[in-house]
């Protein structure tokens, strides 16, 4: 599903995110990219949703080489992957439901369809009766599983979190943890970004260090 | 076909949606273009009313050659025959000098004072068609009936109507050249209309990117709003000169019934107003692509 082979990204003026990085997913894993801050977690999941380009070596999706995918390709690249952001990036200007509405209208569902498979995501993640709310109402635990749900209700193959249980209490996190675990074990490949490896004992670690692998 | 329909419908409604969320920047941006497109519109019905009402009065254009008043008629019908027989000359018709009195004398005030007069004051003429009515051709045609012997006096009879059109075509000209610097005007306006939404709905546009959002549904609704934006402007344009036609109509009509002209003021032909809507929303298009361009460019927000 996912094969990073022998990729770098550096940044200018010359700073390495990553450094020669190469590893394998199989599609239905689940995958723990951990490491300190600034280890290059981030720049992992950018680089398999073609938010940044790799400067060398090769990322490939789907057997698509998405470093060099065409600038019109890349929206259509996105709609088979669920992002779950670091800073969230909810849209304040408008409720919970239609947050979650906007990937079906781009990926152009008819109405109907859309607002079932909404309120299908809400209730996956325990704010089917929060769709009115807008998100500045929401608690902090409540504004992530909204992010999750935007993120899954496309029904994408493969879900990317950047760390999801960042700012949640202890309680918060392992039940957004359980969330990205059902995801999971529906056939779901999901890849997370965290500092903290312990809320997913059973996921394949991939642990970075200045940008290297380390195991 | 159906998603696609759709998608344009929801970014029409979309772009309403903006338009009303903020009514008074929206009123003025409409009065705006409002007022800017009606002066050259204005300016285009009236030269229009204008040139209708010269057309009325033209007949063919026509030469009129008077002889001098001791010429013989032997003279006249000489100079007729000759006439006939040049290229320029549709036609030639002689008005003798009696017909000219007795006609003159019919017609009011005129009868004693020619009475009174000796002799019969006026000389033969001849009335000619020429075959090309172009101004030039018409004073080339003149410059040589000039030069036939016993000619007194040659008189283009139409060549004022054809100065007072050819000054109109001018005037209209001059609206056209209005009309242009105006609509650069217009999409100036648009293309700040939409740089300012561009830059407050930044939080959006990058969110709907990573969503999978292509460039062209993110443009759409901007390209919706200039679109509206111009229509509506030029609708507002439409209902000025549509108010002022209204308010100018009974004074023009007592003016030409003063002056016993035929003339009332026309409003905008329904082409010429479909036209004027159909520009400005092309207007408010191009404002929009123009700055989506600069505001988003090819790399993206």
């Amino acid at each position: 599903m996912i094969r990073f082979d022998r990729v770098s990204k550096r940044y200018p003026p010359g700073i390495d995110a990553l450094v020669d990085l190469s590893f394998e997913a199989a599609a239905g894993e689940l995958l723990i990219v951990s490491g300190h801050s600034g280890a290059g977690k981030s720049t992992l999941l950018k680089l398999i949703a073609a938010i940044e380009r790799p400067t060398g070596g090769a990322v490939l999706v789907n057997g698509q080489n998405v470093g060099s995918l065409a600038r019109g390709a890349i929206p259509y690249l996105r709609r088979n992957i669920g992002l779950v952001f670091q800073d969230q990036k909810l849209l304040f200007d408008r409720n919970a439901f239609a947050n979650v509405l906007l990937p079906l209208a781009i990926a152009g569902f008819a109405p109907k369809e859309a607002a079932r498979r909404v309120r299908a995501a809400l209730d996956k993640v325990g704010l089917l009766d929060r769709e009115k709310a807008m998100p500045i109402a929401l608690s902090g635990g409540e504004q992530q599983r909204l992010a999750i749900a935007r993120a899954v209700v496309g029904r994408p193959g493969l879900l990317l979190a950047d760390e999801p249980t960042a700012h949640l209490d202890p309680d918060t996190a392992h039940d957004v943890a359980a969330i990205f675990r059902e995801f999971h074990q529906v056939g779901v490949t999901v890849v997370i970004a965290t500092y903290d490896a312990t809320l997913f004992p059973e996921a394949r670690p991939i642990r970075l260090d200045h940008g290297r692998l380390t195991q | 076909m159906i998603g696609w329909l759709r998608q344009h419908r929801d970014a029409a409604a979309l772009a309403v949606r903006r338009l009303a969320a903020a009514p008074v920047n929206t009123l003025l941006s409409l009065l705006a273009i409002g007022v800017a497109l009606a002066l050259p519109a204005g300016g285009q019905m009236l030269f229009a009313n204008a040139q209708s009402a010269l057309r009325g009065l033209t007949t063919t254009p026509q030469i009129s050659l008077f002889l001098s008043v001791d010429a013989e008629r032997k003279a006249a019908q000489e100079v007729e025959v000759r006439l006939r027989r040049m290229d320029g000359v549709a036609a030639a018709r002689l008005v003798t000098r009696e017909e000219t009195l007795s006609r003159m004398k019919a017609g009011q005030g005129l009868g004693e004072v020619l009475d009174a007069l000796p002799k019969n004051p006026f000389p033969d003429a001849l009335v000619i068609t020429p075959r090309d009515e172009r101004p030039e051709a018409m004073e080339r045609l003149a410059a040589e009936l000039r030069k036939l012997p016993r000619v007194e006096h040659v008189q283009l009879d139409s060549a004022w109507v054809q100065r007072l059109d050819a000054l109109l075509r001018l005037g209209r000209t001059a609206v056209v050249l209005l009309a242009s610097l105006l609509g650069v005007g217009l999409m100036a306006i648009t293309f700040n209309a939409i740089r300012l939404q561009v830059l407050t709905s930044r939080a959006e546009i990058e969110v709907s990117r990573l969503l999978g959002a292509t460039d062209a549904f993110i443009r759409r609704p901007y390209y919706w709003f200039g679109t509206l934006q111009g229509l509506l402007g030029g609708a507002i344009a439409w209902a000025i000169v549509a108010g002022a036609t209204a308010w100018l109509k009974a004074p023009i009509g007592e003016l030409a019934g003063l002056y016993r002209l035929d003339f009332a003021l026309a409003p905008l032909a329904t082409p010429e107003a479909g036209l004027l809507l159909g520009l400005a929303a092309a207007l408010g298009w191009t404002g929009a692509a123009l700055s989506l361009q600069g505001t988003l460019g090819r790399d993206g927000a």
